[in-house]
């Protein structure tokens, strides 16, 4: 009896020491509901639907890797990055000071690619045809229902057409994009081209030339590779662009790609369209390093440092030696960061310069860059955002509401069971230290829920000390001894405790199985909460018990 | 002090009445559900978490008027706001739009307040924006949970005590959560992801209440002539006994509930009641629909195995 009393302590205190070594040490870890910060779900794309799961799931794996690297770079605190079924990341930050700048670090597939950039007056000869393409695919009336330009803004040649033909588009620019055109017939009214496209016989319907500005860069003698759209007019373009027909039109080997700023001139934003070669001559695979720095001759404007390893390197002097005086547009996921003119022969250095963007946008291209490529694109599903206020609020309250609830539960038990009503709350203190340390030992993380699911498994843990109470006071009014009573109290309650517990771990672990994120943080506590409520109940409150009756003789009355 | 100590009233005998209130629940609950189906579509009122959507949680510096914010955010089209708290904190529900990226309909928000108010007179302090697919994926996930749970209790219980145990325990919770989600469609509660966490635990809830009371009942069965007693006078009996313990648990639970509830903050609020209604449906339901459950199901299938008679109580004692 006493060599179990003494087994009985030293568990108990070991317990504690375990579980108050362990928060100390490792600290409970708060969810972002509580202490602020952004939940990303990240889904492969898979526009086509052709990629088999087992595809998916390499590609998930080799993602991670890389989100991972990145955000390490980045330097966020303890980040979560893992896969979520087949084809889905979990991305996790806390803390963070500008969470539009993460996403778009984890978002950005970097995939950088090196092409050739070819000629404009070359291409001016498929116009024709992709024009035609277009008619025939969409339709002369609907281009005239939704204002299509016609050969009226075609064949502006130069900084003079620039000049003088942009206000006059401009104005129908605006009127188009304020009221959706597709959409809306009512847009064709106020359109003059639209008036004048009836009179325009069908060959000449020019829908995509119409809206190429020539770039002016020709007055240099050099043949520039690229058009300017205007801004209002990119999306058209686009649309254009996407059209099967229009694709089947396109010269063999010869891509259009989009310049990725718009640049501002005379007033008026601009797209520059560039005429590129369809392969890529090299990739950012070759690439093994990057930084960012500020280009002293160019009014500190930042620019990303590139080094390439040495087949790269190969490569990119091969090509600049073959092609002096031509431009090689640098691409970053299908847009035109920078088409530098080459001037002299490169090895295996070189830099984007990066425009008017600030540093941070450099820093981070670098850094992406560095990381590798995503090997897909990656589509948002699901984004949650936590304010810290809001975290700092909740915990407070949350803190506050329990604190009253757990005073109000112990207030209930000492008055009703008197003695054996302060073992139980000094069982149900042991308890919560326990289930603190159990999150900390599972490195679980606390949430909002979670805490919900604590303060319900205080309410099993209460449970189970009153349903033992109840049978010793069954017993002691069966004229029992105090120790018998005692015993048999215990002995009886056991098994509505063990059923009413299992059948809610069983919830709990259902949940955990089949729950998102934050109800999984509810059956995790819940879970942690029955177990330690099971111990308690059962070992700590017997124990207390035999220290409360250690002090008195067999036949003493109990407090209870 | 021992509350309810040898209580002697006659449940069993009440148990008709209950039928009738526990009917006209259920079918207030399917009606509020069926209605819910004609007028919006769908039988709960789903917020983003299941339906997809942007949600958008913005604090302003200063008071503000729903009209004002209503018109900054388009006027007549604008998306629903409900007021969250105090009377500068907003809750803005935007619908998403096809081919558009999820994250980019929050900015838009954020772009059209920043342009009406000024950027530095608000902050957003929760913002999430949850694509369609992962909605219906929750739901399902949700249902499976619920089902799977059920099953599983089923054998658990029908293992520890007999089947008609475990039929009348999964009948008395069903009954539990049928009557909440009826709760949650009369009111339109939404439906977000806390509100799954609760009705589960209104599931392990109930399901302990119940089983406390059917322990009792196994204990007594098992006692030296409980076989032959009148089971009606049993199961009456039973539930007297636990009287005392089932009113204090409920008590305590709510004690702390109601605490919750009255400082836990509006993030928790709507999580809370649900529970309070469940803790108090579930008390009642152990009572009055699972132990009388069990009696009907003897009464149309008689009592079951009669080997598993001694099984339930050797439990581990040695614990």
């Amino acid at each position: 009896m006493l060599k179990s009393f003494r087994v009985r302590v030293i568990v108990i205190l070991a317990a504690l020491g375990l579980s108050i070594g362990y928060y100390v040490a490792k600290d409970l870890k708060l969810g972002l509901d509580l202490q602020g910060g952004m939940h990303l779900v990240l889904e492969i794309d898979d526009p086509a639907g052709t990629m088999t799961p087992e595809v998916k799931e390499g590609l998930v794996e080799q993602a991670v890797y890389v989100l991972r690297t990145r955000i390490d770079a980045f330097g966020v605190e303890e980040p979560l990055i893992q896969k979520s079924g087949a084809d889905r990341i979990i991305v996790e930050l806390a803390g963070l000071d500008d969470e539009e700048r993460a996403k778009d670090i984890i978002n950005q597939q970097a995939f950088l690619e090196w092409k050739l950039v070819l000629s404009t007056v070359d291409f001016n000869q498929s116009l024709e045809r992709l024009d035609r393409a277009i008619v025939a695919a969409i339709g002369v009336d609907s281009l005239r229902a939704i204002g299509a330009v016609t050969q009226a803004a075609a064949d502006p040649t130069g900084l003079e057409d620039l000049l003088f033909s942009s206000p006059a588009d401009s104005a129908e620019a605006d009127s188009l994009t304020a009221d959706e055109p597709e959409d809306d017939p009512g847009a064709v009214e106020g359109g003059a081209p639209a008036d004048s496209a009836v009179a325009e016989p069908e060959a000449d319907f020019r829908p995509f030339t119409g809206l190429l500005l020539r770039s002016n860069q020709t007055s240099y003698g050099r043949d520039p590779g690229t058009y300017k759209v205007d801004a209002a007019q990119v999306e058209t373009a686009r649309s254009y662009m996407a059209l099967p027909e229009f694709q089947r039109a396109m010269p063999r080997g010869v891509s259009l790609q989009w310049g990725w700023d718009s640049i501002p001139e005379f007033g008026r934003f601009y797209q520059e369209l560039y005429i590129l070669e369809e392969d890529a001559f090299l990739t950012g695979e070759q690439l093994v390093d990057a930084t960012a720095t500020r280009d002293q001759q160019e009014f500190n404007q930042p620019i990303v440092l590139f080094q390439l390893n040495r087949r790269g390197g190969r490569v990119f002097e091969n090509v600049t030696t073959e092609n002096q005086y031509d431009r090689i547009a640098i691409v970053l996921d299908g847009e035109v960061v920078s088409a530098p003119t080459v001037e002299s022969r490169i090895g295996s250095r070189g830099q984007i310069t990066m425009g008017d963007a600030d540093f941070n946008e450099a820093a981070d291209l670098a850094l992406v860059l560095r990381a590798g490529a995503l090997p897909a694109q990656l589509r948002i599903m699901e984004e949650r955002r936590v304010g810290p206020s809001l975290g700092q609020d909740s915990i407070d309250r949350g803190q506050i509401a329990g604190l009253v609830g757990v005073v109000l539960v112990l207030a209930i038990m000492v008055a009703y069971y008197r003695i054996a009503g302060l073992l139980a709350v000094l069982a149900l203190a042991i308890y919560l230290t326990l289930v603190i340390g159990g999150l900390s030992i599972l490195d679980a993380t606390l949430t909002l829920p979670g805490i919900a699911g604590l303060i319900l498994s205080i309410g099993m843990a209460v449970d189970a000390n009153v349903l033992i109470f109840e049978r010793i006071r069954e017993e002691l009014e069966r004229r029992r001894a105090p120790r018998t009573a005692v015993d048999e109290g215990f002995r009886n309650a056991i098994s509505a405790i063990v059923d009413a517990n299992i059948t809610t771990l069983i919830t709990g672990l259902i949940l955990f199985q089949f729950g998102t994120q934050s109800v999984k943080g509810f059956a995790v506590t819940l879970c942690i909460g029955i177990v330690a409520s099971f111990f308690t109940a059962l070992y700590v409150t017997r124990t207390l018990f035999l220290m409360y009756l250690a002090g008195k003789r067999g036949s003493d009355p109990i407090s209870i | 002090m021992w509350l309810f100590h040898d209580a002697k009233y006659a449940f069993i005998a009440m148990r008709r009445k209950a039928y009738v209130v526990s009917a006209a629940a259920l079918a207030l609950g399917i009606g509020a559900m069926m209605f819910n189906i004609f007028t919006i579509g769908r039988w709960q009122q789903y917020g983003v978490d299941f339906d997809g959507g942007v949600l958008v949680q913005v604090s302003f510096s200063q008071p503000l008027d729903d009209s004002d914010l209503r018109a900054a955010l388009g006027g007549a089209s604008a998306p629903p706001i409900t007021r969250f708290g105090g009377d500068n904190e907003f809750v803005i529900r935007a619908p998403l739009e096809e081919e558009r990226d999820i994250d980019e309909v929050a900015g838009d928000v954020e772009v059209q307040l920043a342009a009406s108010f000024g950027e530095s007179s608000f902050e957003v302090v929760r913002q999430e924006s949850v694509g369609p697919k992962i909605g219906r994926e929750l739901e399902q996930r949700a249902a499976l949970a619920i089902l799977f749970s059920l099953a599983l209790t089923l054998i658990y219980i029908a293992i520890r005590f007999e089947v008609r145990f475990g039929l009348a325990a999964v009948i008395a919770t069903a009954h539990d959560m049928l009557i909440v989600l009826g709760l949650l469609a009369l009111f339109r509660v939404e439906i977000a992801l806390p509100t799954v966490a609760a009705i589960l635990t209104i599931l392990g809830y109930s399901l302990n209440d119940t089983i406390v009371v059917f322990d009792r009942i196994r204990e007594n069965l098992n006692a030296k002539g409980g076989r032959r007693e009148d089971p009606y006078r049993l199961v009456n009996r039973s539930i007297n006994e636990t009287l005392p313990r089932t009113v204090l648990t409920s008590g305590t639970t709510l004690a702390v509930l109601f605490s919750l509830l009255a400082l836990g903050g509006a993030v928790i609020r709507d999580f809370t009641i649900v529970l309070i209604l469940g803790v108090m449906i579930g008390t009642y339901s152990s009572i009055f629909i699972a132990s009388p459950a069990l009696l009907e199901i003897q009464k149309r299938f008689g009592t079951g195995d009669a080997r598993k008679k001694q099984q339930g109580r050797r439990v581990a004692a040695a614990v």
